[in-house]
């Protein structure tokens, strides 16, 4: 039976990395006696795939990976015995059964939300010119980008790979992005606003913003976790 | 949110940032201004490898358990954050509550190996403790020290203010009560040191006095406090299973040495290999029992969640009930995706039978240690491991499956001769063709493949070995050519493998082990002209070693190639680890005419560890 768990990682869960967040887990099933489903031969591993790696870094509201299990009790009680061995900063949001027929969550991803915050002391002296001139950056018809990869530079255009871009919050501002995200076109939000920053001529350091990931998504902007049901 | 030490600027700059989080699974978390003591419980080496040591975690767990203490870990901050935090003058912090070190009632370092000595310097330093004992004030955190290096404290006698000789378990209760009266007293840091020595076990080196004869020996060593005892006698674990162990174990997000369950089935070990600090400190043998152990593995696996699950001892074959524990954890555990590991086995049939059930025999490689290349110098070193039970091992391996064989040897030990070197090679020889003749090429899955490792002998106190001479780095080298030479001889010399460990590194750790306190001052001078991280050999840089003794007018000689006089006043005399001076001279002696001495369920060789009551000497096991 294929299960998609959704989960927070949050404070300062964000300074563990991706490898060690997938270890993590596979140890919470054993704390939480998760029947869950081993691959077979000498050194059987947990049958468990995340959706999208997440950068040291960045907290999130919204990540999910599935797995498989032999059996499973309701959502609210699988969600309930995860969060009985949670460390603070890691949160089970949800557990849901998929069909046996549906994509894993990786497979899926398409987009991705974000938000990004000024970290203290990096906020831009004129505030206000740089959120106008953010929503007016992302008016344009194209974004063009040198992108670096593996053989040499690359030029693209983001434009057509960032949904969204708003901006939210009123004494303390913050931005929205909606992002392309997956194995065929993963536009990272740090990518989008470094852009910008340097167009605009606003100084830019990776700790400029706190960058949290607030929803994953399939096609369809339809998140990863309504492909599931809820069992009662 | 748990506030850090470290800014995310920091943290996001640095090598593996979770290094320095703390929040792991299993963290005791307290309420730091709700206990009466605060002990900071150091291991001086990186993350990975400090949590991965046994004994940190379980006197962790065993502080925690007392209301009134909050016991958090400190470890030492890899080179990137080291030089963050001294260019930022940020003060070294302990992983629970995140608060500087300076502001616990007590930092304890566990000593595990010499070349962690500089670490040490590192620790206190970044907390903002002063160095030396005779500096620090009423403000300043307890240092006190402990573990297997604790057997020799002297050179690290001015930088510490105790020293628990011993295991653990027995005398911190009594300890932090007496550090809580004397507080709640108005007492001094000196009117505890003074009630502390008077504790079992506690060393407190300002109480003692060492003078030196003029060729360097030490002519004297004498308490100068009243409170001090000349002698201080081990703190040991008598009755194994009234000890409380580890019920839930600290989980490291990071990949750390040990990412499993380690189960300790026993201390002490029957063995008496005459080169081994272990083997003699640790005596008697102490078993658990087999419902204590059953009842933990159990616990901690759920506890922690686990993959693996390891055994623990010295010699684990010498374990009474081993069958009964493994069958254990094989039927409970081998379903539910644990592996189980088992460590320090002899190879005989059982051993191959239970490894082919917890294995993969493709990929798993068979362990001898047969640490000398001929009988005779196995013989001197009373390493009870015979050629033909070697090969006899490999031969029954050889038929279930496996082809692959690692050995690992010592060179530099006493009697070597060119013969003893060759023996390695000639030993290594015999292993593959027992392959080539054992099966016909139908059953031979590939090549055999034979891996010859051997670190350089370091003479250690309370071993028989203690009064021996340590070669040089060059005979050190120039020994294991003889040994690299000698397999370019072999007719199998493309199934075989040889390599060493290094050699300056080696010769340091002969001086640390037998040093006195003279050495203080060039540990000391080597770390502030940047030696740290010695026993990470990238980090290793001799230079500055040699440098440090020149500028002290120490002699590395004087403490390594020096042959020892059997009247020699050594500095660690002062302690009774249990086995007499009078036995391991007896074993030393016998070591120069190659006699073997029978293990302790053979015969009892009077050792002195019989006063402790208990263990093997007390089962009619004699």
């Amino acid at each position: 039976m294929k299960i998609r768990i959704k989960f927070a990682k949050q404070g300062t869960m964000k300074f563990i990395g991706h490898l060690d967040v997938m270890r993590y887990f596979q140890k919470a099933m054993r704390r939480a006696d998760v029947d869950i489903r081993y691959s077979e031969g000498f050194s059987p591993h947990q049958i468990m795939s995340f959706a999208a790696p997440l950068g040291v870094g960045l907290t999130s509201s919204g990540e999910y990976m599935d797995i498989e299990v032999h059996s499973t009790g309701s959502s609210a009680e699988m969600v309930k015995r995860l969060n009985e061995v949670m460390v603070e900063g890691f949160q089970v949001l949800d557990w849901r059964r998929l069909g046996d027929e549906a994509g894993n969550a990786m497979s899926l991803v398409a987009a991705a939300d974000y938000t990004a915050a000024f970290r203290k002391g990096y906020e831009p002296e004129d505030l206000e010119g740089f959120l106008a001139g953010l929503e007016a950056f992302y008016e344009r018809p194209s974004i063009p980008i040198v992108k670096k990869t593996k053989k040499g530079e690359k030029e693209m255009d983001l434009k057509p790979l960032v949904y969204a871009c708003r901006v939210t919050g009123g004494d303390e501002p913050s931005i929205f992005l909606r992002l392309s995200t997956g194995s065929s076109s993963n536009v990272k939000p740090e990518l989008f606003l470094e852009t910008y920053c340097r167009e605009a001529g606003f100084p830019f350091s990776p700790f400029t913003f706190e960058i949290q990931r607030e929803e994953i998504y399939a096609p369809g902007f339809i998140p990863l976790n309504d492909l599931g049901e809820i069992i009662e | 949110m748990r506030k850090l030490a470290l800014s995310d600027e920091i943290l996001l700059s640095i090598d593996k940032p979770a290094r320095y989080i703390g929040g792991e699974v299993n963290m005791v978390v307290k309420d730091p201004k709700k206990v009466d003591v605060r002990f900071a419980m150091c291991f001086p080496d990186v993350y990975e490898i400090s949590m991965s040591h046994l004994g940190l975690q379980i006197l962790y767990d065993m502080f925690n358990r007392r209301e009134d203490v909050y016991c958090e870990r400190v470890f030492s901050p890899w080179v990137d954050l080291d030089r963050v935090m001294r260019e930022k003058k940020i003060p070294l912090f302990a992983l629970e509550s995140q608060d500087p070190i300076r502001e616990f009632d007590f930092l304890g370092i566990t000593l595990q190996y010499e070349m962690c000595y500089t670490n040490i310097l590192q620790i206190l330093d970044l907390s903002g403790i002063p160095l030396h004992a005779c500096d620090r004030t009423e403000e300043d955190p307890i240092v006190i020290g402990g573990g297997p290096c604790a057997y020799n404290p002297e050179p690290l006698a001015e930088f510490f203010d105790l020293f628990y000789i011993g295991e653990g378990e027995t005398q911190y209760d009594r300890l932090f009560d007496i550090y809580k009266e004397n507080r709640k007293n108005g007492g001094s840091r000196m009117d505890f040191l003074e009630k502390a020595a008077e504790l079992p076990g506690m060393y407190v080196p300002a109480f003692y006095d060492a003078e030196y004869n003029e060729d360097g020996t030490l002519r004297s060593f004498t308490p100068n406090n009243p409170h001090a005892s000349a002698v201080i006698t081990k703190e040991l674990v008598m009755d194994m299973d009234s000890a409380t162990y580890i019920s839930k174990p600290v989980v490291p997000f990071i990949k750390v040495t040990q990412d499993r369950v380690v189960l300790e089935i026993m201390r002490g070990c029957i063995r008496g290999c005459r080169f081994c600090q272990a083997g003699n400190v640790y005596r008697p043998l102490r078993e658990h029992s087999l419902e204590y152990l059953k009842d933990y593995a159990v616990q901690m696996l759920k506890s922690t969640g686990h993959e693996e699950i390891s055994l623990s001892s010295l010699s684990s074959s010498d374990y009474t009930q081993l069958e009964g524990l493994v069958n254990f954890l094989i039927d409970e555990f081998k379903g539910k995706g644990v592996n189980i590991s088992l460590p320090s086995l002899r190879i005989d049939a059982f051993t191959l039978d239970v490894m082919s059930k917890v294995q993969d025999v493709k990929k798993s490689s068979l362990t001898f240690a047969p640490e000398a290349g001929s009988q005779r110098l196995r013989d001197v070193i009373n390493k009870g491991l015979t050629e033909e039970s070697i090969l006899k091992g490999a031969a029954d391996a050889f038929h279930g499956g496996w082809n692959r064989v690692k050995l690992y040897f010592m060179l530099g030990l006493p009697t070597e001769t060119v013969e003893d070197m060759e023996g390695i090679a000639l030993l290594a020889e015999k292993v593959a063709e027992t392959y080539y003749d054992e099966l016909p090429k139908s059953e031979r899955q590939g090549k055999v493949q034979v891996v010859a490792s051997s670190s350089f002998f370091v003479p250690k106190p309370f071993t028989p070995f203690q009064w021996a001479r340590m070669c040089t780095k060059e005979e050190f080298l120039e020994r294991a050519y003889i040994v690299k030479n000698k397999f370019k001889e072999m007719r199998n010399y493309k199934s075989l493998k040889y390599n060493w460990h290094e050699a300056d590194l080696t010769v340091l750790e002969g001086v640390l082990a037998r040093g006195d306190r003279k050495v203080a001052a060039v540990v000391e001078e080597a770390y502030k002209n940047g030696a740290l991280y010695d026993s990470w050999s990238e980090y290793f840089k001799n230079e500055i070693w040699m440098e440090a003794f020149r500028t002290c007018g120490l002699s590395v000689d004087f403490y390594t190639t020096r042959e020892r006089g059997l009247d020699e006043l050594f500095p660690w005399d002062f302690i009774d680890a249990g086995v007499s001076k009078a036995f391991l001279k007896r074993e030393w002696e016998h070591a120069g005419q190659a006699e073997v001495t029978p293990n302790c369920r053979q015969r009892c060789s009077a050792c002195g560890a019989m006063k402790f009551k208990g263990g093997v000497c007390f089962e009619n096991k004699n």
